[in-house]
């Protein structure tokens, strides 16, 4: 098993390091392109600003390459928004594997960013198999994205969203299962055994 | 629903966990990776290091040992404690760390909270804030802003420190009172409550846990999004899967 984690200018990387070394699997973080492409599995994780984290990738080449990868491919957080086609964030045009929008949670009752546990619900996909209806899962964000064709969870914070997407070989979490106790651990594995 | 969230406090001397009364009489309470392990297990949502020795010479331990606690544990947790520039925030978070708290410097440097939220994101910046309820200053009474450790009273209102701290990045309050630390007789619901309704960013309630109604007062009359405690986990006073079921049963969201 090789599984490499997209090493970019969005940070956060060492916990996602660390949660995979937990269930017996070492990652190599790296920006190689070779390696990314010959890789059984790639992590893309990300914590920081939509437009920045966008035009690194370009700059990089690398965003070509994530949507061309035919392996399984985790987007968490940052990574999962960036995959969608567009960003209210730094009105950024992302890369568009998932039809989804992004958006800004807009709220004068709810506290901006959500910070915490929350519930995934309407779960489908084999990345979220053996995980119960309403678990918590830990969230850090802002920005949230639509509902649609590739939602394979929801969580509901001012409106209802998509808490994990997925198209063909494409998955990505709002949440952080890295960060998520048992049931992110439980979410980590699964996607290590996805074909 | 967004769960309320219960948070462990480890106060770290020398690499062993400590635990004082108002901020003094420091005694021994543990190894803090084992206590880190032992919560994450018992269903705390969160953890919160905070390094009191904090020295230059000593960072380099306290990195190691950030190092250890995050290989270990699979929940979120926040390191602090004499933290003061970029590259103090840059080491904590590269060896794991999900947030900082910063508290005495950023009083000091306020445009370090604007400076670290635009390097590592708000997400990842808390605002740590001593108050102590000063009758002296002001007529009526007023929650003061205290600097290192509570040695320090400055003129500055609890209140309006947080609402600035917010503006210039904070991604959390973490307010702490001075008055209820250590005496176990609940938490200063009255200010939490004033400094939850005026930001918008999650206030983490602390200081004075004794029993467990003491947090489910903490969530409805003190609005807080998050009680942290120390003395009541540590000597195991309360348990943290039976206080989340007693807050279930109060109807508060917590997460089972």
């Amino acid at each position: 098993m090789k599984a490499v984690v997209i090493k970019y200018n969005a940070g956060n990387i060492t916990s996602v390091e660390f949660a995979f070394k937990r269930i017996g699997v070492d990652v190599v973080v790296t920006d190689d392109v070779e390696i990314i492409k010959a890789a059984d599995k790639v992590i893309f994780p990300g914590v920081g600003e939509a437009s920045s984290a966008m035009s690194y990738l370009k700059d990089k080449k690398l965003d070509k390459i994530i949507k061309d990868l035919k392996q399984p491919v985790l987007g968490i957080c940052l990574g999962m928004q960036l995959m969608c086609d567009y960003s209210e964030e730094g009105n950024t045009n992302c890369l568009g594997i998932f039809s989804q929008k992004v958006n800004k949670f807009k709220s004068t009752d709810f506290k901006v960013p959500q910070i915490g546990w929350n519930n995934i619900y309407d779960l489908k996909s084999p990345l979220l198999k053996n995980i119960n209806e309403n678990s918590y899962v830990y969230f850090v964000h802002g920005y949230y994205a639509e509902l649609g064709e590739n939602t394979i969870s929801k969580t509901n914070y001012i409106l209802e969203y998509s808490s994990a997407l997925n198209k063909n070989n494409f998955y990505g979490t709002q949440f952080h299962p890295e960060k998520s106790g048992d049931i992110g651990e439980q979410i980590l594995k699964n996607f290590i055994g996805l074909k | 629903m967004l769960a309320k969230r219960i948070i462990p406090c480890l106060d770290i001397k020398d690499g062993r966990t400590v635990k004082g009364i108002n901020f003094e009489n420091i005694r021994d309470a543990g190894d803090p990776v084992e206590l880190a392990i032992r919560y994450c297990k018992e269903g705390a949502d969160e953890l919160v290091f905070l390094d009191i020795t904090a020295t230059n010479e000593k960072r380099k331990t306290l990195s190691e040992l950030v190092k250890k606690i995050a290989s270990n544990i699979n929940i979120p947790f926040t390191v602090g404690g004499g933290i003061s520039t970029i590259e103090d925030v840059r080491v904590l978070l590269n060896s794991g760390a999900d947030k900082v708290s910063v508290n005495t410097s950023a009083f000091k440097t306020p445009e370090l909270i604007k400076e670290l939220s635009n390097q590592f994101g708000s997400q990842c910046i808390v605002l740590a804030i001593d108050t102590k309820f000063d009758l002296d200053s002001y007529p009526d009474g007023e929650w003061l802003v205290y600097l290192n450790g509570g040695k320090v009273k400055t003129n500055k209102k609890a209140l309006d420190w947080a609402i600035e701290g917010v503006k210039l990045g904070a991604g959390e309050i973490l307010l702490t009172s001075m008055n209820n630390d250590g005496t176990k007789n609940g938490f200063a619901n009255e200010i939490t409550k004033l400094i939850s309704e005026s930001v918008n960013v999650p206030v983490i309630a602390s200081g004075g846990a004794g029993l467990m109604q003491h947090f489910n007062d903490a969530f409805t009359i003190g609005q807080a999004d998050a009680a942290l405690a120390a003395s009541v986990f540590h000597y195991k006073e309360i348990g943290i899967f039976e206080l989340k079921e007693f807050l279930y049963k109060n109807n508060i969201q917590v997460r089972i």
